[in-house]
Parts: structure tokens; C-alpha cells; sequence
């Protein structure tokens, strides 16, 4: 939770995303902003737009010519348009803007369609079968801590081809970047400086000892007849960090969660395997964990508000999910929706690289937990802590074992 | 009595690849080395694949896929 921020007076003019009313539950503040707004505005780190209906949202996310991906995280430390290398950006492909944005992501594409994303799925079916094997004989048990916050972290250690048990210092690193996200500029500086050290140390290793990995599939990776820099590799394994682990968590928590406290949807789940993927999609859309953020590229009106260059604009897709004007009963999880056009992995070009990866994790973990716990529930349900920040996921998710 | 055949398509334009057509209807769908869909051979759709078909166009997040009925022998899209 974020220290030092004052209460939020009113969402539509002073909001703020890491307030504790907004953490806890956003859907009702965003309901209540589509009826209101539909872009808020807060003076708040220097100034963020909120569109929060389906049609805002996509229109932003289709419009690479007035919003810049240069940094896509919301923080105090609002970089200034020298601040970093455009356009390639801190962590290409996702801080890229077009053109370079289509040259990096092509180059990353083969590794993270869903024909060698699957070659993941036994790793990670096993690694879901021993964390639970590992709560065996317990009633109860904290699934966020014990399972949902182990299974994305060691997936993609494994993915880079990192040592295994480096992943518990990713996990801190991870909730450095992004849930710490109102500390000084000059600390987050210093973290990412060691956390710099640390990937050149693996990067090293790998042009000593290339093998069959991302890492090394990063370093041999060639754009236009040239290799990447490593400061460019660098940042893609920075990407993979922050956007691979803690939106992933945040989704198989999310969908626990919700699990735990529908007792006819976990048992219809268990009964009808088939209706995992319509589920999967559903659970999605309802609990969509990742909220994307642009900086406005240059003044211009949006809608009769008055965007000037530099000001942040967070891009929540999680809201989009939960608008009545594109999907029915929105705040209704149907596991069988089969009409769901959802944007949890956003919209156009920045579409979220590694969504086949995600899936799989998201329906692994699934299948796995309801094979050996098809029935569970909330042990407290205030027990229950989410993260701050643009990602939303439980942190704390104390279940008992029926 | 005219029957109509279905005939589906990818905007290759408007595809980002998230995988939804080739999800719903793999029969239908056909994935590139980089993740991206276009329809399977001409697109025309088996009568037994329409539903899936309509499933495809309607879980498009891009809105990318069309889907147009020829009635025979007119070749007359509608």
C-alpha cells in the first residue's frame, strides 16, 4: 500500500491507483466513471487522464500518433523526452514506438508463438503438481503465497535459461519496479542499476555458454543484419520480468479467488473440462490483472479534453472488460461466454507478447489445483490483500481445503 | 432454392495475434511462424464449421475476421 499520499477527494478529479479504495475493489469506481466522465483526471504524479469505457480505450490504444509506449509504468520518476533512448525505450518492444516497435516485436514473435510456448506446458504442469503436492495434509493455506506466486516467476526463469534458484530474487526485484512505484527517484534508480548487474552477469554467461534459451536466442537474434546492443537485451529480459511474472500471478490468483467463493463454478469446472477455455477467456475479462499506461505525445483535444504532451494517461483494460456497452452483464462471470472479444492482453500493436504463455500457465495451473482441490474455500475472506499499482492481483489468499 | 456458402477471412492489417480464431476453430484457422492467422485454404466454411466460424468473428478481440455469405452460383457477396 502506498504511504504518504493523501485520501482521494473524488475518483473523476483526484484519483489515484494506488489508493486503498481503489486496490481493494476498482470495478465500482470505474462503474461509476462511465457514468460520470468518462475520462477522469488527477493532478497526481504530475498530472493522469482515465478514459475507462471499451471505445476510449481502444481508441487509445489504436493511436500511436498521439500516445507514446515510451514508458508504460506510472511513477513519480516522469521521464522527460531525452530521458531515455527512443525509440527504442527502457524495455523494447513494449516502450517502442512504431516504426522500430514492428522490427523488434517480429524479431521476438516465433519465440512466443503458441508452438514453442507449448513446449513449456509439461515443465510447468509438473512444477504446479509439486508446489501442491508440497501443501499435502494441510486444511489451510495461504494459495497466493504456497502456489499462484511460484508458478510464472520459475516459468520464466526457465524461459531465459536463468539458474532456477534465482527465482525468489526476481520476485523481489519484480515487486520493486512495479508496486513500489511512489518511492524517490533516486531509490528506484539504485535498484535498477542492480538489477542491471544482475542480467549482465546471465548474459555473459550465455555468449560463454550459449544454449537452447531466450537469453541465448536474444543474443543471437539479429535486426536488419545487426545484433541486439545489451543494453537492448538487457531491457527485453527486464520486459519479460515485469510483464511475465506479476500479471500472471495476478490471473491465477484472481481466478482462485473467484473460484473459492462460486462453489457451483468450481464444481462445474471440475465436472466439465471442456469448458476450460471459455472459462479461462471469462476469467480474463472479469479479472483482467493488468492496467497499461502511454504518455501523451503531443498537445491535441481528446473529446473536449485538453491532453498536453508529457502527461500520463493510464489505459486500463480491466475496465474496458467490465463496460455494458461491449459485452452483456459485465459484472457476471459466465464461465460458458462464448461471444468475448476481452482486451486483458490490450489491443493493437502492444498486444501482450507472451498471451500464449500466459494462457497455458493461467490453464495449467487451473486443471492442476482443481484436479487435486475441486473444492475450496475463502478461509477469511478480509484476509484477502491485493496489490497497488497497474497490476491487480490477491497477495494474500488464505483458502481451507473442503 | 439458392444455399449459401460461408466464406471467412483474416485482415491481415487488423490481426495481432492473440490466437482467439485459431482457439475456437482450428479447422478453420491456420498460424504463421510468428503467431499470426489467416484463414485456412479458400476460407470457404463446411456447413458444419459455421457456428465455429461465427465464434471465431465474435471472439476477435481486433475485430479482424470477416465472415460473408455467397449464395451459389452468384458469386454475390451479402
Amino acid at each position: 500500500m502506498t504511504e504518504g499520499h493523501p485520501p482521494v477527494r473524488d475518483f473523476a478529479t483526484d484519483f489515484d491507483h494506488t489508493d486503498p479504495a481503489w486496490v481493494a475493489d476498482p470495478y465500482p469506481i470505474w462503474d461509476d466513471l462511465r457514468q460520470r466522465c468518462p475520462v477522469a483526471h488527477s493532478d497526481r504524479y504530475g498530472g493522469v487522464w482515465l478514459p475507462v469505457t471499451h471505445d476510449l480505450v481502444s481508441e487509445v490504444a489504436y493511436d500511436t500518433q498521439h500516445f507514446t509506449s515510451r514508458t508504460v509504468v506510472v511513477s513519480e520518476r516522469r521521464p522527460g523526452p531525452d530521458a531515455l533512448p527512443a525509440p527504442i525505450g527502457l524495455s523494447p518492444p513494449i516502450t517502442s514506438d512504431p516504426p522500430y516497435h514492428g522490427l523488434i516485436r517480429r524479431m521476438l514473435l516465433p519465440a512466443f508463438a503458441p508452438r514453442p510456448i507449448a513446449a513449456l506446458e509439461p515443465f510447468t504442469r509438473d512444477l504446479c503438481r509439486d508446489l501442491l503436492a508440497a501443501t499435502a495434509g494441510r486444511t489451510s493455506f495461504d494459495a497466493a503465497v504456497e502456489y499462484t506466486r511460484h508458478i510464472p516467476v520459475r516459468v520464466i526463469v526457465r524461459f531465459l535459461g536463468f539458474p532456477p534458484q534465482d527465482a525468489d530474487l526476481f520476485r523481489g526485484f519484480i515487486s520493486q519496479v512495479l508496486e513500489q512505484v511512489d518511492r524517490p527517484a533516486e531509490e528506484r534508480e539504485a535498484m535498477f542499476t542492480k538489477l542491471d548487474e544482475y542480467m549482465d552477469v546471465q548474459i555473459a554467461d550465455h555468449i560463454a555458454h550459449p544454449r537452447d534459451d531466450l537469453t541465448s536466442f536474444l543474443i543471437a537474434a539479429e535486426i536488419d543484419g545487426s545484433k541486439l546492443s545489451v543494453e537492448h537485451i538487457r531491457g527485453t529480459m527486464i520486459l519479460l520480468m515485469i510483464a511475465g511474472i506479476d500479471t500472471t500471478w495476478s490471473a491465477i490468483g484472481a481466478s482462485l479467488w473467484h473460484l473459492a467463493q462460486h462453489p457451483a463454478d468450481r464444481g462445474r469446472l471440475a465436472a466439465e473440462p471442456a469448458l476450460m477455455d471459455t472459462a479461462v477467456e471469462e476469467l480474463l475479462r472479469a479479472y483482467a490483472p493488468v492496467t497499461m499506461a502511454r504518455l501523451v505525445a503531443k498537445d491535441f483535444d481528446f473529446h473536449g479534453h485538453p491532453f498536453k504532451e508529457g502527461d500520463w494517461l493510464l489505459l486500463p483494460f480491466p475496465a474496458a472488460n467490465r463496460d455494458p456497452a461491449a459485452f452483456d452483464d459485465p459484472g457476471l462471470v459466465r464461465l460458458d461466454r462464448e461471444r468475448n472479444r476481452h482486451a486483458a492482453f490490450g489491443l493493437g500493436r502492444h498486444r501482450c507478447l507472451g498471451s500464449s504463455l500466459a494462457r497455458m500457465e493461467l490453464r495449467v495451473a487451473l486443471e492442476e489445483w482443481l484436479a487435486r482441490y475441486p473444492d475450496f474455500e475463502l478461509s477469511d475472506p478480509s484476509a484477502v490483500t491485493w496489490s497497488a499499482g497497474q497490476v491487480r492481483g490477491p497477495r494474500t489468499l488464505p483458502v481451507t481445503i473442503l | 432454392m439458392p444455399h449459401a456458402t460461408f466464406r471467412v477471412h483474416v485482415d491481415p492489417d487488423k490481426c495481432q495475434g492473440h490466437n482467439r480464431c485459431y482457439s475456437v476453430s482450428p479447422d478453420l484457422f491456420e498460424l504463421d511462424d510468428l503467431g499470426m492467422s489467416s484463414e485456412a485454404g479458400d476460407g470457404i466454411v463446411p456447413a458444419d464449421l459455421v457456428t465455429q466460424a461465427r465464434l471465431a468473428v465474435d471472439n476477435c478481440p481486433e475485430h479482424a475476421i470477416s465472415l460473408t455469405a455467397e449464395t451459389a452460383g452468384s458469386g454475390v457477396r451479402r
